[in-house]
């Protein structure tokens, strides 16, 4: 089958792809090219040029200098919306939908069935929308607001869009960087579909496992120029690695052991019966000093919902917080932070940085904030504090003043790391902080959680990827229907035993 | 060259010095500056001399739009301000005795932070959008004004209150200090203080600025009070310009020059990042054609139509799409070279 897509025409040809912001070159004459029937991935890390390469063959930004050619024909897309109209379905990795409309009307925006008349026939709409969604197994209502929903569900939204029309190009730019297994298996399933129609899939993830298992080929790039196109099943994981970072993964310290704390260490933070409803009842949880502890459920077990309720984002309903053995009314972010409780965000973009602000004055926000508006921190401390984090987290580019939006998801999320930490907190508390990170950097937060726990921060770590919270976390809580229904130390349990305990469903523990 | 052109306030000021230039072209007495008494005269004069009131509450305007709000109440909190200072020096029947006049001028001032503070609750507080909070006291204000004039329109003969809008110090008119001074107190408290940068978080993304540990409700409350008492000062600087306390025409439709000028400056109204040096240039450009359109004789009924006119152009020359968009036409026009470039930047 490889032999003769070989001969075949490629569906999507770019050739000499380059694309300036300013004066750094994002993308430095790249091809790149994709046939029909397969799935294909852009490999590289944070920054790499993927998104970028992403934008410009869809008519999201224009190309310096290149083409594309779309079967053998030089296209040239305005908008992404040219794009779709030729074939080219597109879910960006920032999900551009409407979260004050409902679902029905974000699936059919832009292109709404109409009735005789040419208002919108809602009906069909509406049946449009619940289509989209089952063939994805989603069952949610297509009449509820998009933004009442947990952000995985969002991506599945828009996921469900892009397949809801007859495509010949679909791109999804880390399309499962929030979705658990289920949602992942049953994406995976529409996409060997789509694939036999003969659809061409660009499928860009962090995940290699996943990586490997839909993908037919793959393209590296790294630092804005093409390394190479390879078979998946010809390039080695590890030269995989090596090739996006272009250093070899040995290279990659993983950190081994993450101790336990000592048996005599204080309990820092200690919650009793915490209910925030939907989402959480009657949690119980314990952090000791110098202890990661991981958080696994599923999609909906209230994770997040946990995490918000132990930072004083959510009110609670009941329950108790004791900080230091002292009960303590966590009534707002503000007062949670001043007492040394911090929390970031899963959603960096909308709960987490000010994307147009200076990755400077993300950094120091927080901390100016506690101080409060009359004590300014000089411009001297502030500037010195900002690139004292950006060497130690190795936020690149090293550039202080350059609007934090424009920053790889990677960096973004080590901003957001840097704007916490310079609080010099106690117990910090991380929602997904690996999400969208390549396996370089993902490593660095990893280890750097590891540090932070060596000196005696209490870590909560929350992860979709059970692997990842088995490897970091010294015990891990484990969450159903918004209840902690055990917390079991993490030596000696294997990804599969966890996920058994994750998904264990009511019924069996009666 | 290019880093100049870059500059945000590039195209405001071009827009503004364009604005001179045709003026003094079709009169060049217009940038001529007389000295009598050691007192300076000419256009350029007047033009900082009437625009005090306007950049008093295009400063607070500035503050309101860079949380993401705008307040419509300006005009009417001046009609309030305005009316309450001439009542009393009015009602006291002693209209050059300093401490009537101190009195005055301090409860008009209240009365214009009494007004600012509820907008802020309403909106910081409540909840209630910007735009229909700001409207409740846009509607009632110049109906409390009317109240406290009991219906009449106040009028008062007080050679010391005339001086804030009509006095000379050192060759310039008093007014102009007021504007100076406005200026630096907002520039000195939103830039030297964290004020500012907090400001632009909370109007970027309120949610991530409270996640942050922000006081976003304070901030906004502030902001709406701010622009309460600028405009309460712009009110007393009007009723003083006219020696009168009219509840209908005070401040009217100023609040419409006031985002205007906030917009010409470069401050975006979907907040964030807000330039208080723009809303200055801002504002000498709306005084300036006001007084284009006073000279060039425009009947007062076809004076909105001609300034609508103009503002679509200006606003139209400082949109970067548009400027590509003229570039591309003449490009297309004599060599068909290479399109120019779109491209999404985020807004620095
Ligand atoms: N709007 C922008 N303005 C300036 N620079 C930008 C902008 N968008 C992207 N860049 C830069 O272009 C480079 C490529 O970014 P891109 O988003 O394509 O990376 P990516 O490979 O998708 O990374 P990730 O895995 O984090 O999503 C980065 O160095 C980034 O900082
Ligand atoms: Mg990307």
């Amino acid at each position: 089958m490889m032999s003769t897509m070989e001969d075949a025409q490629p569906l999507v040809q770019v050739t000499g792809a380059t694309v300036r912001f300013r004066s750094d070159t994002a993308l430095d004459g790249v091809d790149f090219r994709m046939f029909a029937g397969e799935v294909h991935s852009l490999m590289g890390e944070n920054g790499a040029g993927k998104s970028t390469l992403i934008k410009a063959l869809t008519g999201a930004l224009a190309l310096d200098a290149g083409e594309v050619r779309l079967g053998g024909e030089v296209v040239r897309f305005a908008t992404p919306h040219d794009a779709h109209l030729a074939g080219i379905s597109t879910v960006y990795q920032e999900i551009d939908l409407l979260p004050n409309l409902t679902v029905a009307e974000n699936i059919a925006l832009g292109r709404e069935p109409r009735n005789r008349v040419g208002a919108i026939d809602w009906a069909a709409t509406r049946r449009l929308a619940h289509d989209a969604l089952a063939a994805l197994g989603l069952e949610i209502d297509p009449a509820s607001v998009l933004g009442t929903h947990p952000l995985a569900v969002q991506q599945l939204v828009a996921i469900a869009r892009a397949i809801s029309t007859d495509v010949k190009v679909l791109v999804l730019d880390e399309p499962t960087s929030s979705l658990d297994f289920d949602e992942v298996a049953e994406l995976f399933r529409v996409i060997r579909e789509l694939k036999a129609r003969g659809v061409a899939i660009l499928f860009v993830s962090h995940f290699l496992d996943q990586v490997y298992e839909i993908c037919d080929r793959i393209t590296v790039l790294r630092n804005g120029r093409l390394v190479g196109e390879y078979l998946t099943t010809e390039l080695l994981r590890i030269d995989l690695v090596q090739k996006m970072l272009g250093r070899s993964a040995a290279a990659l310290a993983e950190r081994q052991t993450f101790d336990a704390p000592d048996d005599d260490s204080s309990v820092t933070l200690s919650a009793r019966g915490v209910t925030v409803l939907p989402g959480i009842a009657d949690a119980d949880v314990d952090l000791v000093e110098g202890e990661v502890l991981g958080v696994a459920g599923l999609l909906g077990s209230g994770r997040t919902k946990l995490a918000r309720a132990l930072t004083g984002v959510d009110r609670l309903e009941a329950g108790i917080i004791r900080i230091d053995g002292q009960e303590r009314r966590l009534s707002s972010p503000r007062r949670a932070l001043s007492l040394g409780v911090v929390y970031s965000s899963e959603n960096r973009r909308t709960e987490g940085l000010i994307g147009e602000l200076s990755v400077l004055e993300n950094i120091t926000l927080a901390l100016q904030a506690q101080r409060g508006v009359l004590r300014r921190i000089r411009s001297a401390r502030q500037r010195e504090l900002a690139a004292s984090w950006v060497e130690a987290l190795d936020i690149r580019p090293p550039d202080l003043d350059r609007p934090v939006a424009s920053l790889s998801g990677g960096n973004q999320q080590k901003v957001l790391l840097a704007r916490l930490l310079a609080l010099s907190p106690r117990v910090i508390v991380l929602d997904e902080p690996t999400r969208g990170i390549d396996v370089g950097a993902k490593v660095e937060i990893q280890n750097l959680v590891g540090e932070l726990a060596d000196n005696g921060l209490s870590v909560v770590f929350i992860s979709a990827e059970l692997e990842e919270v088995l490897r970091v976390g010294t015990r891990v809580a484990i969450l159903q229907d918004g209840r902690v229904v055990d917390v079991v130390p993490s030596e000696g349990l294997t990804t599969d035993s966890l996920l058994a305990m994750v998904a264990r469903s009511e019924g069996d523990e009666a | 060259m290019n880093a100049v052109m870059k500059h945000r306030l590039f195209w405001p000021v071009v827009v503004l010095l364009a604005l001179i230039l045709v003026n003094t072209l079709s009169r060049p007495s217009f940038v001529s500056i007389t000295v009598q008494d050691g007192r300076l005269y000419g256009s350029l004069i007047d033009i900082l001399r009437n625009s005090a009131p306007l950049m008093l509450v295009a400063l607070g305007m500035t503050l309101v739009i860079a949380t993401r709000g705008i307040d419509l109440s300006v005009g009417a909190v001046m009609a309030v301000s305005g009316a309450v200072a001439l009542q009393i020096i009015q009602d006291s029947g002693d209209a050059a005795n300093p401490s009537v006049l101190a009195v005055a001028i301090g409860a008009g001032l209240l009365a214009g932070l009494a007004c600012g503070l509820w907008n802020g609750f309403l909106i910081a507080v409540l909840g209630i959008q910007p735009i229909i909070a700001t409207l409740v006291l846009m509607l009632a204000g110049r109906g409390i004004a009317l109240l406290i004039t009991r219906g009449f329109i106040t009028t008062i003969n007080s050679d010391p209150y005339k001086f804030m809008a009509q006095g000379y110090v050192v060759g310039l008119p008093f007014a102009f200090y007021v504007s100076l001074a406005a200026i630096a107190i907002v520039a000195v408290i939103e830039r030297r203080t964290a004020l500012g940068v907090l400001t632009e978080a909370v109007g970027i993304n309120p949610e991530a600025s409270r996640l942050a540990g922000v006081r976003a409700r304070g901030i906004i409350w502030g902001a709406y009070a701010a622009s309460g008492l600028l405009a309460g000062f712009a009110g007393l600087l009007y009723s003083s310009n006219i020696m009168a306390a009219d509840a209908n025409a005070a401040g009217l439709y100023i609040e419409l020059d006031a985002i205007l000028a906030v917009v010409l400056g470069g401050t975006s109204l979907a907040g964030g990042t807000f330039s208080l040096a723009g809303t200055v240039v801002g504002v000498f450009t709306i005084q300036t054609l006001k007084s284009t359109i006073t000279f060039l004789g425009v009947p007062p009924a076809v004076t909105p139509v001609f300034m609508a006119a103009v503002v679509v152009l200006v606003v139209l020359i400082q949109s970067s799409r548009f400027r590509r968009w003229v570039g591309r036409l003449g490009g297309r026009l004599s060599v068909r070279s290479a399109q120019p470039v779109e491209r999404t930047e985020v807004a620095s």
